[in-house]
């Protein structure tokens, strides 16, 4: 651990890449806490998989068209605000339709990512680091691109904390209540697929769910009320991603990997823990 | 008690993409009536009260509510749907559900005004629920769960109260104290309540409205078994409840 914090003060891209974790964490707590109650992680997880042809199509006209103020994260964004809205638009209009429409757009994003990424040079390298996250190759500008982003979703995500309370808790009355339930169920799917961005960086678009979910089903465990559970997995993501790369760091680990091991551990260990409670107590 | 209508029909038809649900309904309601909606399942019970709120609209005829459209009249609406069903796991306390009734009254985004939490305070008192108002909804039983909705429905502040089958699930004790509750609302509300349980219809309400395609209106006192056997199709008995102990929930 101590060999870490030394890195850790000798090297800026660690820090750089501790401080995109912890963005990342807040996203994760705030926005993942709505879309755990409101039972939506699988169209994150359609969102999550566009994001591959969003970043695949950004990094071809970037190296081959020498379209250099393109970012992959740029492409990751635009391709998963309109997954979102499209599956969003869908399961508002044609209930019985949504999972089969977030499937297709699941397997069509990754498709289009793979067809752009094998004419980019550079193929192997790229794919990986957006399938499986590169925390470690965050620079000072994906920071401020990330710093955005996260501001953005939280920011939103507090500003209308009662509205999305009660369209995740009870739609009908929220409506009844003179609430568009359309505009904020579509909102809340566009943050959703921002803070699916933020953590395509941190932990590659397939561990993505894991992260957005893991925390606050710990956080469920200990808190009732809707922004506790928010603050306490943003907490507990912060510690899993500073946790994740300094476990990883010593022995040269993937840190996306061994951050969701990590989140894995400690839900499975509060899970049992809990059980172990209730069996006592009986 | 005044007697203006709160509801009006007027000749009023509804079908989902099919056969009729409702034809050519006419039916008032009261100011400060208290009306108990009953009929067969599948009769139109809840479509009738989705028109009231608005969430369905007549293909035929006109629905007039506290003197407006049903549209209009929604925020003034105390609703209380047919079972929640509730995610038991969701996070949230008995006072954030009752603050639900406050959206919709003033700020776009932010935090709830003191005046919610002082209207959703009172509302918690009126439901008998002050002292749960930190629970998680989670830990409440079945008969607490119901009075947080109908406090959710009184943070609204409303003129009518619409409740449809608030009894659904409880044991009769627990609806007994609900049925207390509610006649109390009455002093100042018009309540109407959606129920198939009939045996408590003589005993709390002021009227029955019978729906069955179509609808009547009747006073309690005027209700007997041939009544309801002609709206039902078919022989029933009517159970009156006295006020004395008895089992067996009377349905």
């Amino acid at each position: 651990m101590s060999e870490f914090l030394d890195a850790l003060i000798a090297n800026p891209f660690l820090q750089y890449a501790l401080l995109a974790g912890a963005m990342a964490g807040v996203a994760c707590g705030v926005v993942g806490s709505y879309v755990v109650a409101r039972r939506i992680t699988y169209i994150a997880g359609g969102v999550a998989h566009c994001t591959l042809g969003g970043m695949g199509a950004a990094r071809y006209f970037n190296v081959v068209h020498g379209w250099t103020f393109l970012h992959p994260l740029h492409g990751a964004a635009v391709a998963a605000v309109i997954a979102a809205l499209i599956i969003g638009v869908v399961s508002l209009r044609a209930k019985q339709r949504e999972d089969t429409v977030i499937s297709a757009l699941w397997a069509i994003g990754m498709a289009v990512g793979i067809l752009f990424i094998a004419k980019t040079p550079g193929y192997y390298e790229d794919l990986m680091s957006y399938l499986f996250g590169n925390i470690l190759l965050v620079s000072r500008q994906d920071l401020y691109l990330i710093a955005g982003l996260d501001v953005l979703v939280v920011g939103l995500g507090l500003l209308f904390y009662n509205k999305f309370l009660a369209v995740c808790f009870d739609e009908e009355f929220a409506r009844l209540r003179g609430i568009s339930v359309e505009f904020y169920y579509l909102l809340l799917l566009c943050l959703t697929a921002l803070t699916v961005v933020v953590l395509v960086t941190v932990v590659g678009l397939i561990m993505v769910i894991a992260l957005l979910t893991l925390p606050v089903a710990i956080a469920g465990h200990f808190a009732n009320r809707l922004w506790h559970v928010m603050v306490a997995a943003s907490l507990i993501s912060i510690a899993l991603t500073t946790g994740g790369l300094a476990v990883s760091y010593g022995p040269e680990l993937p840190p996306g990997a061994t951050t969701i091991a990590l989140a894995g551990a400690l839900y499975l260990l509060v899970v049992v823990g809990s059980r172990i409670r209730v069996l006592i107590r009986s | 008690m005044s007697q203006d209508p709160v509801i009006t029909f007027r000749d009023v038809s509804f079908s989902y993409d099919g056969p009729s649900v409702l034809r050519d309904v006419n039916a008032s309601i009261n100011e400060r009536d208290f009306v108990c909606v009953i009929g067969p399942n599948g009769g139109g019970k809840t479509t009738l009260i989705k028109l009231v709120i608005g969430l369905v609209k007549p293909q035929k005829g006109s629905v007039e509510v506290l003197g407006t459209s049903p549209d209009q009249a929604r925020r003034r609406i105390g609703y209380m749907p047919q079972q929640v069903q509730f995610d038991p796991q969701f996070p949230v306390s008995v006072l954030d559900v009752v603050l639900m009734g406050r959206l919709g009254q003033g700020r776009v985004a932010g935090p709830y005004r003191r005046r919610d939490k002082t209207v959703a305070l009172k509302a918690l008192k009126e439901a008998g629920l002050a002292d749960l108002q930190n629970r998680s909804l989670s830990s409440l039983s079945g008969g607490q769960r119901q009075r947080v909705l109908i406090a959710r429905a009184l943070a609204c502040e409303p003129e009518l109260l619409l409740l449809d089958e608030p009894t659904a699930s409880l044991d009769p004790a627990v609806q007994d104290d609900l049925y207390a509750l509610l006649r109390e609302l009455n002093e100042r509300l018009t309540v109407v309540i959606v129920s198939h349980d009939v045996g408590f219809v003589s005993a709390f309400f002021r009227s029955v409205l019978c729906v069955n395609h179509t609808a009547h209106m009747h006073p309690t006192n005027e209700l007997d078994e041939q009544k309801v056997a002609d709206m039902y199709g078919r022989e029933v008995r009517l159970l009156h409840h006295d006020p004395v102990e008895h089992s067996g929930d009377g349905s």
